[in-house]
């Protein structure tokens, strides 16, 4: 199956090594291996179960949460293997954020929400500054700048995912992770979170999964098509789906299944 | 959920269907029965309403009886009992604060453990340790007040008279001691559930900025169940203010206003077994005394529980 | 932050933090193991001071005000006695309750008032409920109870236990599938034969665990039955409803308040026995759920 290699500057902001990863006695993702590059958006499209979101997850050790999963391979990041022995996935989580496709702010106030991941590190005492350039560039900042205090859950549905955006950015991460991020969302919500993305991207590396063409196509650089845990191709967008070199992506992205 | 017409066609006698009904004279008996069925089924369920009403109406008209005799302030207010002996006084004062003695040594000991071992079995236990760990808690829960105020008697007093000088024989510290065992469970399995309803999305959400699971338990999880925490510590303590054998085993039944949790002590339920044990006659002011007594306890106790139960309700409609 | 440190090995911050978080755990640990040595210690405890007092003299004897020949005849007679006639009334009583709050009230202020009702009798204290008995059953019933006799004790310990076999029993009919109700509607049922033929038999197992467990509470009730005159020294046993009784529990009581040790032993001894059939009666209700539940 064809790997195609993607060339970046700077390095890749990640890069896999035939991945596999196991619930149980079942293969969820068969031996992936691709580069993600810095400082650009990468969709993972696939029909439902392809393992689109296992294998984000293997990207900040969230599939350790999971008693019977087990990951195999390499994921880099700057060089060193994720999953070496002496890797912290704590920290790793720090520097690879996540953002869910249910928002889920805490019941606490937005202010509180911002701040608990840089809290953890202590008191930083700019955590007012923190917070606030975590709002702005969520773009979130103006709607909810006179009422920190208020509880996080009395924000719509849209507001709180920006919300869960500017919480993940606050502890500056390098990679920002959605899984499928606008999918609960009606869609004027999901244009503004889609415009964000665009924003992120000038400082982050972002990798979104999707089951919206429509969207992977409108925000990301790169698109990766995977088929029940295996990566069938991966090239620029705009090839994906005008003029994909496997017979599976096309009858994917035109809709011939899935 | 209103259920659909097939339901109401149901209900007609034989499902309108004329063959099953047999016929309208059959129709008819069956419609009486199936009324006098939900008469019955209904009576059963008012039996409970008269329970209460029982409660309220034998507590209340034996307490006025009583309250024409010694008047309420005296009663709330007074600071020496002494019913059974002459000169009478009736000041519930030391009734009511060894009860409320006992409940917050109840109270310090069962809500630290009760909440340590909620998060314990909620976050850190592997399952298998859990599955062996619950039962053994519903066991505790189980055991009967006798068998805590014997163990009070002839095991905890002893114990901690050598490290407590002039810890009485009956003491209400042994008794405090045992009654938060008691209620320990209570708070534990409480608090495991109300953390346990916490959706995973926002531990997932925590693990992702990257916390520890120690963090995790502290810092999202509690905070998010607090209102059922806090509802279990005061269903607890309520319970506690209820216990009777245990606390008559193991603080004795000297009315005795004082905060020395070593001295013996008599709470509200303690006085009413004692009244019991002894041969009160009917309509005498001993007598009357119980319903008195029993009403405060009533009160207190479903007070609390109302409270408890109102703040688990009010609080926990946050995320549902 | 993170711009030129590529190592992803804890930093010191994060040491610190998963220590603290080790020490909290293991403290959350010890108050866990608190509950479980407590229980430990207090069977052991019960064990030592009992055991060699369990004689076949024990079970045959009366109480005595000689230790060597008190025997639990006429409590363990009155447990039986009381357990069995509770269950007789309690259980047709709070199943039909349960059955009428489930499959025929609507919802509407009269069942929330009951339902509410029924929680909050759950939390009153069960000396409570001895008061009520007292004046209810042995005072103002007295031509129908006798007075201090054991239907009474049963009809107040069935009023203490009511609220909680309603609420298991609730559980257990609600936990009946829709899908079942449904087909028997369907097929021109009425209600009661709904309930009679597929909700209650299908509900059943869950039931009677919960009224076993109910009657267990009841077994180690000792304040309502000190109340409503279970008289503490009794040397015969029960030949009809409207007799005096006592009960293993307030034996147990009133050995354990006797200073001399001898009565401490008889009454471990008579703890012995009283948690040997707690256990057993909760045993066969954990076993009737799993056996029901594997059948599903």
């Amino acid at each position: 199956m064809p790997t195609i290699r993607v060339s970046a500057d700077g390095g890749p902001a990640l890069e896999t090594h035939d991945v596999r990863v196991r619930y149980g006695d079942a293969e969820a993702i068969k031996g992936i291996t691709m580069e993600i590059p810095r400082n650009k958006v990468v969709a993972l499209i696939g029909p439902s179960g392809c393992g689109k979101s296992t294998l984000l997850r293997c990207f900040n050790r969230m599939n350790d949460l999971v008693p019977s999963a087990s990951v195999t391979g390499e994921v880099l990041f700057h060089g060193e293997n994720l999953y070496a022995d002496h890797v912290d996935p704590v920290e790793v989580r720090r520097r690879i954020g996540m953002v869910f496709q249910k928002p889920n702010p805490f019941p606490k106030s937005i202010y509180d929400n911002v701040g608990f991941g840089p809290r953890l590190y202590g008191r930083p005492p700019d955590l007012d500054d923190i917070v606030e350039r975590s709002l702005r560039q969520a773009a979130l900042w103006d709607e909810v700048k006179d009422r920190m205090d208020d509880s996080a859950l009395g924000l719509s549905g849209g507001q709180q995912q920006r919300l869960c955006i500017a919480r993940a950015l606050a502890v500056t991460p390098e990679i920002l992770l959605m899984d499928e991020p606008a999918s609960a969302l009606d869609p004027i919500a999901t244009a503004k979170i889609e415009e964000l993305i665009q924003q992120l991207v000038e400082e982050y590396t972002i990798v979104i999964v999707t089951h919206n063409m429509q969207q992977a196509a409108r925000v990301s650089h790169y698109t990766a098509y995977l088929y029940l845990g295996e990566l069938v191709e991966y090239d620029d967008t705009n090839t994906i789906f005008t003029a994909p070199h496997e017979k599976h992506t096309e009858d994917y992205v035109t809709g011939r299944f899935g | 959920m209103s259920k659909p017409a097939v339901f109401e066609a149901a209900r007609r006698p034989g499902g309108g269907i004329p063959a099953l009904s047999g016929g309208l004279g059959g129709a008819r008996s069956r419609t009486a029965k199936e009324a006098a069925i939900g008469g019955l089924l209904f009576g059963s369920g008012a039996v409970s309403i008269l329970t209460t009403v029982g409660i309220i109406v034998v507590l209340v008209w034996e307490s006025l009886a009583f309250f024409r005799r010694v008047s309420v302030s005296e009663f709330l207010t007074g600071t020496v009992w002494t019913p059974l002996f002459v000169p009478q006084h009736f000041g519930v004062l030391p009734l009511l604060v060894g009860s409320v003695l006992v409940s917050i040594i109840a109270a310090l000991i069962a809500i630290p453990l009760g909440l340590g071992s909620a998060i314990y079995l909620s976050e850190f236990s592997p399952e298998r340790l859990r599955r062996f760990l619950k039962p053994v808690l519903e066991i505790l829960a189980g055991v009967p007040s006798v068998v805590y105020g014997y163990f009070a008697l002839t095991f905890v007093t002893p114990l901690l008279r050598p490290l407590i000088p002039g810890l009485q024989l009956f003491n209400a510290l042994s008794a405090g001691i045992v009654v938060g065992i008691m209620v320990l469970p209570l708070i534990a399995s409480l608090s495991e559930d109300a953390m346990n309803a916490v959706p995973r999305g926002l531990r997932q959400g925590a693990y992702a900025l990257g916390a520890t699971k120690f963090e995790v338990a502290t810092r999202v999880v509690t905070p998010a169940a607090l209102s059922g925490i806090v509802a279990s510590f005061v269903l607890a303590i309520s319970r506690a203010i209820g216990e009777t054998m245990a606390v008559v085993l193991a603080a004795g039944m000297t009315p005795n206003l004082t905060l020395d949790v070593r001295q013996s002590i008599q709470t509200l339920t303690a006085y009413i077994v004692q009244v019991s044990l002894g041969d009160t006659p009917f309509g005498s002011i001993e007598y009357q005394s119980i319903f008195a007594v029993g009403l405060l306890l009533f009160a207190v106790t479903l007070g609390m529980n109302v409270f408890g139960r109102w703040f688990l309700k009010r609080y926990r409609e946050e995320y549902a | 932050m993170s711009a030129g440190r590529y190592s992803l090995e804890a930093p010191a911050a994060l040491v610190a933090r998963r220590r603290r978080g080790k020490v909290f755990q293991y403290l959350c640990l010890a108050a866990t193991l608190t509950g479980v040595v407590t229980l430990v210690v207090l069977l052991a405890d019960v064990l030592i001071e009992g055991v060699a007092w369990l004689t076949p003299t024990f079970f045959t004897e009366f109480p005595s005000r000689i230790p060597a020949r008190a025997g639990i005849k006429s409590a363990l007679y009155g447990t039986v006695w009381l357990v069995g006639l509770c269950a007789l009334i309690a259980f047709p009583l709070g199943v039909a309750a349960a059955v009428w709050l489930e499959e025929y009230a609507k919802k509407g202020w009269l069942q929330t008032v009951i339902q509410t009702n029924i929680a909050n009798l759950a939390g009153v204290p069960s000396i409570v409920y001895g008061i009520l008995g007292l004046a209810v059953f042995v005072r103002w019933m007295v031509a129908f109870t006798g007075g201090r006799s054991v239907i009474s004790g049963a009809l107040t310990l069935s009023l203490l236990v009511l609220p909680i076999l309603i609420i298991a029993s609730q559980e257990a009919i609600r936990a009946v599938p829709g899908s079942i109700r449904e087909a028997s509607y369907g097929l021109g049922a009425t209600r009661w034969q709904t309930v009679r033929h597929h909700v209650l038999p299908n509900a059943m197992p869950g039931i009677l665990t919960g009224t076993i467990l109910a009657l267990s509470r009841a077994i180690g009730e000792t304040a309502p039955l000190i109340m409503i005159g279970a008289l503490t020294f009794i040397a015969f046993v029960p030949d009809g409803p409207r007799d005096q009784f006592t009960v293993l529990s307030i034996q147990i009581y009133n050995w354990a308040s006797r200073p001399q040790a001898d009565f401490q032993h008889l009454a471990a001894a008579a703890i012995l026995v009283l948690l040997v059939m707690l256990l057993s009666m909760n045993a066969l209700a954990i076993w009737l759920r799993n056996r029901y539940r594997r059948e599903r």
